[in-house]
């Protein structure tokens, strides 16, 4: 049997598919820019303790596009209005990049409707050393193939987004990338008021994880997050050898860490 | 019929080892542009224009694109109006100013006014989308290409048609006091035309417009099945479309001795010609293509789409993961096996000069002299009935000496004999009858725009070859 459900909903305005697996207290799982990668065995290790809810974006997959969402930030809007609608807050978050970005974004709103958040590589704040990588310039497998800093000692890399080149692949990965081109083309993949915002998160215990090889958003980055995020408890884990995708790239330690964090 | 003349006015003292290396004119670092060279380039150029107006040319016909040595008319409204201003009677046909890739379309449409004012209406403007390169250079969201296109257009006919003072508050684009002091000469507005490859969309939309659609050397069979798809567009929306509605822009180079022009003509192969543009991958960049042609790329690995691009071409373009390669790779072609260090920039230059003769019996390309030269276009002519006629100087390092020598036989040989031929045809053209000024009665077989029977016997093309 599966180990997931997809779901279409009635939220807020608009239809949203919702992946859905696992047993537990729920955990918001907000998928990357490329959308969601399937399900991977940290998706597995976690669902053991946790209800996983991975929305898929609008306008990617089949949640339909929102036309007047123009920014991560009104995204984030949207967001925090379909958990109310769903009696879902306050619950745990987990955020991959984009994803990361957004959670940020929901908790600068509402730290209130968050138990705890985990960001994973955020995108959202300008780095102070380095620049987030122009991933709408290069094909989707460059984005993809830069996201990891060594391949071959990543069994998990070539099972993303079912690890084949079908046309349904490169549809999907267009709509995606369309989709956040519109959202985060300029500036580029940040929002500069964000960093300003972050004070105001309390009483949200946050953990960031990042890879020091990230050649997607540079790891400088995860520094200005922490420091932004000072008024709430944060602490930062950076794994060596390490890429954008510490989930698959480290997975063992990530599971143990996000475990040991949202238990 | 109406003949423009039409260089992409290169940057050609580019190293071409530097362009090949790159895999794209677009990008190629702008350490190897020397302003002193620039600065002769853009005085040769204008003086060329001058010079195909003095020997016959109706129009010059000029176009724009953003950081690449393939063309330098980076500003093309500055070239624009020093033209409106030394030339005489010649049309100065802009195809086409990036809408997209405009922040401040009101001052486009003051630039545009006042060369339309300067030359006395000789304007006439045209709209492109931008390549996908331009929306990266100028920063512009691909994602709402054909929305600020849109919007970008209505709004410039606002400017010269709406009284002021005004306030537009649109969805991309805002104004206050929309009042502009200086209004186009030409009533109600400057024709328009526009050029492409063939997007359907853009086609259709052309046709609701009624405004004449240039194929940018685009291969007859396609641009058949787009004019016909422009003239039952035109059908529904109550009007008869002819060769007035038409264009085509056709690559040609001639000198007094087919030797000399066969020389020179490699030039078009230069840096891999158009093929080299860009790279796939900035040609396509996120939701500059709609759903749909995303849709048809995907299922076509190597069908070529209008601009050229295919999924396997997309697929040579992956860049690998920094340790390891990438897992999912492919092997691919000429240039990826160039990325890859498989094969010498030299090996790689040979490959694209191999293909001179295929670009030619596709007619891709004309090369000759006026004598051999005529039966081709002829060909071309009998086929699409253009009213309008481009004639784009071979690109590469050929010199003015050389440029100008093939825009006289041009004048004194060839635009006579189009003439003719277009008379024969009964090719008219836009400015002898207004494009969706004759009315289409319901139910009745509309005018036929191409000829398929000439068409059965033009050459076939190669569409992997791109010049």
């Amino acid at each position: 049997m599966a180990e997931w459900t997809e779901e279409i909903t009635h939220v807020a305005g608009s239809d949203l598919a919702i992946i859905k697996g696992g047993q537990g207290k729920p955990l918001l799982v907000l998928h990357e820019e490329l959308g969601h990668p399937g399900w991977l065995s940290w998706h597995s290790a976690l669902a053991k303790e946790h209800t996983l809810l991975i929305p898929i974006q609008p306008g990617l997959g089949k949640s339909p596009k929102i036309e007047w969402i123009r920014n991560i930030h009104e995204l984030a809007l949207w967001y925090s209005w379909v958990l109310r609608e769903l009696n879902l807050a306050p619950l745990d978050v987990i955020g991959f990049s984009t994803g990361g970005w957004i959670a940020a974004e929901m908790a600068s709103v509402n730290s209130k409707q968050f138990r705890k958040m985990v960001l994973v590589a955020p995108a959202g704040i300008k780095p102070p050393e380095g620049e987030i990588m122009d991933v709408f310039s290069v094909t989707a497998r460059t984005s993809l193939n830069a996201s990891i800093y060594d391949a071959e000692a990543t069994p998990e890399f070539a099972k993303l987004y079912g690890g084949e080149r079908t046309p349904e692949q490169f549809e999907a990965f267009e709509d995606a990338r369309t989709e956040n081109a519109r959202l985060t083309w300029e500036p580029i993949m940040n929002n500069p008021s964000l960093q300003y915002l972050l004070p105001g998160v309390s009483g949200l215990p946050t953990q960031i994880v990042w890879g020091r090889e990230d050649a997607i958003v540079p790891v400088s980055a995860c520094e200005a997050y922490r420091k932004a995020l000072k008024n709430t408890e944060v602490k930062a884990t950076v794994f060596d050898h390490c890429g954008h995708r510490p989930e698959i790239e480290k997975s063992a330690e990530f599971i143990k860490l996000v475990r040991e964090f949202l238990a | 019929m109406h003949i423009m003349h039409f260089t992409e006015r290169p940057y050609k003292n580019v190293p071409e080892d530097e362009v090949i290396k790159n895999r794209s004119f677009f990008g190629v670092p702008n350490k190897f542009y020397d302003p002193k060279v620039g600065a002769e380039l853009y005085n040769e150029y204008i003086d060329e224009a001058c010079y195909a107006e003095e020997v016959g040319f109706d129009a010059i016909m000029l176009n724009e694109h953003h950081g690449t040595p393939f063309c330098m008319g980076a500003v093309m409204n500055v070239e624009a109006a020093i033209l409106a201003r030394v030339t005489k009677k010649a049309r100065i046909v802009l195809l086409g100013n990036p809408l997209p890739t405009l922040k401040h379309p009101l001052r486009m449409a003051e630039e545009l006014a006042e060369i339309d004012l300067i030359s006395h209406g000789r304007l006439v403007p045209g709209w492109v989308r931008g390549a996908g390169s331009e929306q990266i250079f100028n920063n512009a969201n691909p994602a709402y290409n054909r929305e600020y296109f849109n919007e970008a257009h209505d709004f410039i006919i606002a400017c010269w048609t709406r009284p002021g003072p005004f306030r537009w508050e649109g969805k991309h684009f805002n104004y206050r006091f929309v009042n502009p002091w200086a209004l186009p000469y030409q009533k109600p507005h400057p024709p328009i035309w526009i050029p492409g490859v063939l997007s359907p969309e853009t086609v259709i939309w052309c046709a609701k417009h009624r405004y004449p659609y240039i194929g940018l050397g685009t291969a007859l069979p396609a641009t058949v099945e787009l004019w016909n798809l422009y003239g039952d567009t035109a059908a529904q929306e109550g009007y008869t479309a002819g060769s007035e509605n038409f264009g085509y822009l056709q690559q040609i180079f001639i000198a007094e001795t087919e030797e000399k022009a066969q020389e020179l003509g490699k030039g078009a192969l230069f840096g891999g010609g158009a093929q080299n543009f860009s790279r796939p991958e900035w040609t396509l960049p996120p939701g500059y293509n709609s759903k749909e042609a995303t849709r048809r790329l995907a299922r076509q690995s190597t069908d070529y789409g209008f601009l050229g691009v295919t999924t396997e071409k997309l697929q040579q373009s992956d860049m690998p993961t920094p340790q390891a390669g990438d897992v999912h790779q492919e092997k691919g072609k000429t240039r990826a096996r160039l990325m890859r260090g498989e094969i010498s920039i030299e090996e790689a230059k040979a490959k694209i000069y191999k293909n001179y003769q295929k670009a030619q019996d596709g007619l891709q390309i004309i090369i000759g002299t006026p004598k051999t030269v005529i039966p081709k276009l002829k060909m071309i002519m009998e086929v699409l009935r253009p009213g309008i006629f481009g004639l784009f100087t071979a690109q590469g390092p050929i010199s003015e000496k050389d440029r100008l020598t093939n825009v006289r036989l041009l004048g004194q040989e060839v635009l006579p004999a189009m003439r003719e031929i277009a008379k024969g045809l009964g090719i008219v053209d836009p400015f002898e009858r207004a494009p969706g000024s004759r009315p289409y009665t319901s139910g009745t077989k509309r005018d036929s725009l191409v000829d398929l029977e000439a068409l059965k016997n033009a050459p076939k093309r190669d569409e992997s070859v791109r010049v």
